[in-house]
């Protein structure tokens, strides 16, 4: 399939009804943090993008939202011209840019810090972190407490990016200022907003 | 194709288009990681004039799908005006079920009120909002205001909560009661009564607040604190009534007054006629209740 072909097919089949089921199952995980959403695979990006972030990229962004793309996406012609195609979102150049930011490979990513955080008056503005994990369940557990959590909840991503629960404390520190995080799995997400914390980490 | 297949195929499903849903959602998103916080976005004209609910209509028509089922209340009444045109509004350009029982709905469109009945996880409550800045009768700067949010400055509020201590020997403020959500924003609970604070305290329902005319989203996630503001001497306490339901005898429940007559005589009912009515449904009888046996509206499916 050459490149123009992949990156105008496997968008929604029902934009409206499958935006509208995507959104419900994130704004579901952003309330109840560490809840495990299923979703079905709605959208068919080329490699490495997964389902469930194209879902969440066609769902979320447009031309209102610059998005950032880790080195892995960003090496593949067909990721950005089919990202570009279905939302019309521009790319941000860099991180502290971006409204969102996709991430493949996690385990090597750029410093939280580094991404926007929003302003003490703004706190709205910052990145919403997208992180294309294999696994919500298999990894090191992550106790979890915070609003929308009613005693605690777990969750085990695999694949976190490095210092992770040392990078999240920090995050919660800027409060109002930080970023959120969407984890898009195969069939599945979870979230982690700003509010977040993270109890424990057993190895 | 009949008539009614016609009239829905005019509108986008859930009448905003989709790019605009999308902004909406994302502010969503934000309001529900910051809690408490107002966030700004785009508010369209709605086919109906601000201050009937343009925020709240906006907030459910970019979270509703086709399984969901709609309840609409209006001073915890679902058959007043506002209440009834908003539902045949969202049957219409959604075609989605409409309830007027609470533990039916999975989202419950309201102006001011809570319901009576406990809601549970998986809810979404949209609540109508007038003036989202709990701040803006004592700052008119938009500036300001926004630093003293930023800053955490909330020292004018007590000093306003204070004046009423002074003048009246006790907090007078009875509605929009100000809360902190997490020890941190203080946030316009919208002009419900002060008695329903308490029910957005730890609430397993998913709590969002749509200010149409001034563009503003905000939102309480479930089981976040939520702490009506007060002072050790003069603590927080609800409205009481010295009498029940003059229809289902409730007691503890948020009463409205109805004038009866122009000779003074009057009744206090359920402001909840949805838990009136399923008490009444039950047996239950007030001072002043008919005898004879309500037909309770039944959820209508949709079409």
């Amino acid at each position: 399939m050459d490149i123009a072909t992949r990156s105008i097919e496997g968008g929604f089949a029902e934009p409206v009804f499958n935006a509208q089921t995507v959104f419900r199952a994130t704004m579901d995980a952003m309330a109840r943090p560490g809840s495990i959403q299923a979703l079905p695979p709605l959208a068919h990006p080329p490699a490495p993008l997964s389902a469930t972030a194209g879902a969440m990229a066609l769902a979320l962004c447009d031309n209102d939202t610059p998005v950032w793309l880790d080195p892995r996406l960003q090496a593949e012609a067909s990721v950005k011209a089919w990202l570009s195609f279905h939302t019309g979102a521009p790319s941000a150049n860099t991180p502290a840019d971006a409204h969102f930011a996709i991430v493949a490979n996690p385990a090597e990513m750029a410093a939280l810090d580094g991404f926007s955080q929003g302003t003490q008056e703004y706190p709205d503005r910052s990145t919403t972190l997208i992180l294309l994990i294999d696994d919500l369940a298999s990894g090191p557990s992550l106790q979890l407490e915070g609003p929308g959590i009613e005693k605690t909840a777990m969750i085990a991503p695999v694949g976190m990016p490095r210092h992770f629960v040392e990078q999240w404390k920090q995050n919660n520190q800027r409060f109002p200022r930080g970023v959120d995080i969407i984890l898009a799995a195969p069939g599945s997400l979870a979230c982690l907003p700003r509010t977040t914390r993270i109890k424990t980490m057993e190895a | 194709m009949t008539a009614r297949e016609t009239e829905i195929a005019t509108y986008n499903f859930a009448y905003l288009d989709e790019q605009t849903k999308r902004m909406i959602r994302r502010a969503i998103l934000k309001g529900i990681a910051i809690p408490g916080y107002q966030v700004p976005f785009a508010s369209r004209e709605m086919p109906m004039p601000y201050g009937w609910g343009t925020g709240g209509v906006q907030v459910t028509a970019s979270i509703i799908g086709p399984d969901d089922v709609l309840k609409v209340i209006d001073q915890g009444a679902d058959d007043t005006t506002n209440a009834v045109s908003i539902r045949a509004f969202f049957k219409k350009v959604a075609n989605v079920a409409v309830t007027t029982e609470t533990a039916k709905a999975t989202i419950i469109q309201t102006r001011h009120r809570i319901p009576e009945h406990p809601l549970n996880t998986g809810q979404v409550l949209v609540f109508q909002v007038p003036i989202p800045e709990p701040l803006r009768f004592l700052e008119p700067r938009e500036t300001e205001t926004r630093k003293m949010h930023a800053l955490e400055e909330y020292g004018l509020m007590h000093v306003k909560l204070y004046e009423d201590i002074a003048r009246h020997g006790r907090i007078a403020t009875t509605y929009a009661y100000p809360v902190k959500i997490e020890g941190r924003y203080v946030m316009d609970p919208s002009p419900t009564p002060k008695f329903d604070n308490p029910k957005m305290h730890r609430s397993p329902a998913l709590q969002l607040f749509g200010a149409g005319r001034e563009k503003r989203i905000y939102a309480v996630p479930p089981f976040t604190e939520v702490v009506s503001l007060d002072f050790e001497d003069h603590p927080f306490e609800v409205q009481t009534f010295d009498q029940p339901c003059a229809l289902c005898a409730a007691e503890n429940v948020h009463l409205d007054e109805v004038i009866l007559d122009d000779h003074g005589g009057h009744m206090f009912v359920c402001s909840d006629t949805d838990h009136c009515e399923k008490r009444r449904a039950d047996g239950h009888r007030g001072s002043l209740a008919p005898e004879t046996h309500l037909a309770l509206e039944k959820t209508e499916p949709a079409q």
